[in-house]
Formats: structure tokens, sequence, C-alpha cells
């Protein structure tokens, strides 16, 4: 499993637009709000945090389609799916690669954004502390609406169709998290675990329902 | 070890496909299936394979042990080479060898030493993505020996190859038969296999069902 998480970092790396592709696609949404707003610094500081976890919502889709189609079209899945690892764990290791290389550099990229909105380093601190309990269960999310769209010729659509209501309670408490931490009456501690536990509940059911997609879609 | 396939019978979609299919394998015997384009060749292999589910009928593994196994458990035992070559364009020869090394377990050879048999000792660090379409599929191949499963399964296995690599490619056929291994290919050519079963599938007589 070692193996297969190299593998698939290596190929994502190696191949590098896709990175690129997610970290530019974000930069554009966050670019994009101080225009649909307006120039008032004051309402861009209260809404920046919503607007990062947005962008990094949607950013964090783009590159799911090739997270089994890659596999499938040069042949690996079916010998991926043959061996007697158990499927789960094998989609599991998948979908971690595939956050590492898409997920995480978003992430690392929020203090830079962060300073376009005019946020603070607290701010800028808790949103990317909230991003990385929250980006991780999008992604295992995602890996099911992958591996029900694998067999379909431009399912990349279909995936951000299936997986965006799905991942409606990540944005719930990752932003009341968020503004839980910033704003004093609200409270920090319950939203937060409560994102944990949706990320835990996910890594463990989102492969689980992935391999039983993956298995029974054999053509 | 003895691979037995009783009475198969596979559908894609509402057609029937494959009909009755029996055929059994022990240590070291091959079978070359043949027949016309569309007769159902590689439907049959990903369905040996457990990529495919089969309608009716069973698979069954006898492993040296005693024990039985039932069909999907078959394709932990199946080194499956298919039309496409599961290779990754972006990695080197040897760093896609040596993840299926690892992935597969059992490893016998090391990359080197299986491109060596392949004659592409040379392309070990160059991207797959580089090579031509015939010294991908002997990669392919070299694939093969990286890892040691009993059962091959090869689907059309000497495209793309010129006359040298197919000659390279049935030795290392007839030595994985010779050390006891079972081998299923499907192929219009011939793979010069000692001691090959050759069985060519018909098409599956629509108006019996009409």
């Amino acid at each position: 499993m070692i193996a297969l998480l190299k593998r698939d970092t290596l190929t994502t790396w190696r191949s590098g637009g896709s990175i690129l592709t997610g970290i530019l696609f974000f930069l554009s949404i966050i670019v994009l709000f101080p225009f649909a707003i307006g120039p008032d610094t004051g309402l861009l500081t209260r809404l920046g945090p919503a607007i990062l976890w947005i962008g990094a919502l949607l950013a964090s889709l783009l590159g799911l389609d090739r997270l089994f189609a890659q596999d499938l079209e040069d042949g690996s899945l079916d010998i991926l799916v043959m061996q007697e690892h158990s499927l789960a764990l094998m989609v599991f290791t998948k979908t971690i690669a595939h956050w590492l290389v898409t997920g995480l550099p978003l992430i690392l990229t929020v203090p830079l954004f962060g300073l376009m909105l005019n946020l603070d380093a607290f701010t800028v601190g808790v949103v990317a502390l909230t991003l990385a309990t929250g980006t991780p269960a999008i992604a295992f999310i995602g890996a099911v609406g992958a591996a029900v769209a694998v067999k379909l010729p431009r399912g990349g659509m279909l995936i951000s169709v299936l997986i965006l209501p799905l991942t409606i309670p990540v944005l719930i408490f990752g932003i009341a998290a968020t503004y839980g931490a910033l704003e004093d009456p609200a409270p920090f501690v319950s939203p937060y675990l409560l994102l944990c536990a949706i990320t835990l509940f996910t890594a463990v059911l989102g492969p689980l329902a992935a391999a039983q997609m993956l298995r029974h879609s054999a053509d | 070890m003895k691979l037995s396939l009783e009475n198969l019978c596979i559908n894609r979609a509402s057609n029937q496909i494959i009909d009755g299919f029996a055929c059994s394998l022990a240590n070291g015997e091959a079978l070359v299936i043949t027949g016309p384009n569309g007769v159902g060749k590689s439907t049959l292999l990903r369905a040996i394979a457990g990529l495919l589910a089969i309608s009716f009928g069973t698979i069954h593994l006898e492993l040296d042990t005693g024990e039985t196994l039932d069909g999907q458990y078959v394709r932990e035992y199946c080194h499956y080479l298919g039309h496409k070559n599961g290779l990754k364009p972006s990695l080197t020869a040897a760093e896609n060898l040596r993840f299926w090394q690892q992935f597969c377990g059992n490893p016998v050879f090391s990359s080197g030493k299986a491109l060596d048999k392949v004659g592409l000792n040379h392309v070990l660090d160059t991207p797959i993505g580089y090579l031509s379409a015939g010294q991908k599929r002997r990669v392919a191949i070299a694939r093969l020996l990286v890892a040691r499963k009993p059962i091959w399964i090869l689907d059309e296995p000497t495209t793309g190859l010129d006359d040298n690599s197919a000659k390279l490619f049935s030795d290392i056929a007839n030595g994985h038969c010779k050390s006891g291994g079972i081998l299923i290919a499907a192929t219009h050519q011939t793979l010069s296999l000692a001691n090959a079963r050759k069985v060519e599938l018909q098409p599956v007589d629509k108006g019996a069902f009409a």
C-alpha cells in the first residue's frame, strides 16, 4: 500500500499540471469575490473565511474525475482490483495520495490568499486548520463519486453534481468551527469535533462504498 | 494446482456471449483460445480473471495443499495482461515494474532482470510514455515476471511485437509452464507454445433461444 501511495503521488507530481491547475482555480475564485462584492475591506474580512472554504471546496472537486479514470485508461485498475489486498484499503490509499497532491497544496497557499482578503494571521491559521481537517472528508466523499462515474465518459461534471450536496455538512461545520474561533459567543470546540467526526466517518464509509462500486462496475 | 471451469455462461447486457464453456487445466498446461473477432475471447478471459460476473457455471482452483478455492478468490492467483498494459506513462519502466512487484507480492525477478528477459534492459530509466507500442507491450510482459502468480491470463499478448520479441515471449511462456504454471491465452497469432491445447470458440447460436 505504501508502494501505491508512492506511485500515485509520484505520477500526479510528474504530470505536474493538475496540482497547479487546482491552485490557480482556487486563486481565481478568491480573486473573483472582491470583484463581485466590491472593495469593502471590512466586508471582505468578515466573509474571508467563507470565501476560502468555498474556494477550497470547489478546487478540490477538480481532479476527482482522474482518481480512478486514469487507472482505468491505462489498464492498471483491472490489476489493482484483482489483488488479495482489501479493495477498500486500496481506495483509502489512493484517496490519501490524491489529497496529498491536491488538497494539501491548497491549504499551504491559504496564508498567501488570506492576505488578499485582508485576513489577519490568527484567522488564516484557523481557516488552514479547519480546511486541513475538512478537506480529507471531501476527498473521501469524492472517491465514492469517482467510483460511480469511473466507467462513464466525461464523468467529471457528474461527480461534482453527485457529491456537492453530500459535502454540505462538511462546509457547515467547517465554517461554524472557523467563526467559532474568531467570534466570541460562538462555540469552537463542538463544531470542530463534529467536523473531525465527519472526516473519520467518511474515511471509513467512503472507501467501503467506493470499493463496492468498483467491484460491481466491471465490464 | 488445478483450474477447472465448468459450464461457464457469460452474458453482456442481454446478449449471451459464452455458452457452456468447460475446461480443466493442471500444472504446466497451456490453453490457447482462438476464434473470430467478437466471439467472446476477451470476455471469457476477463470472467476467469474475476473482472466480469459469470451468469452461470463455476470456476474452481484446487491448490497443491488440497484446498479448493471458489471463483472470486481465483483472481488473486492470476496475472492478467489485457489489451491495455497497466503502465503509467510518466513513470520509468523500472518504477512501474517495482511498483507492481511490491503491490502484487511474491517477488521473483528484479525489474532489471525481468527487462533483460524481454530484451529491454536499456529502457530501465526511460519513462514509459517515450516507448513505442511494441516496447510497452514487452515491459508489460516483464510485469508477469517480477511477481510470481501461478496462472497467467493473457489477451493477445503478442500484439505489436516483432518476430524476435514474439520468440522471447514464447520462451518466457514456455518457461512459466515448465515451472508448473498455468497459462491461458487468447490470440490470432501462433504463439509456439509447447504442449498447448487449442480451443476455437464458436459464436453462440442465437436461433436456439428465439
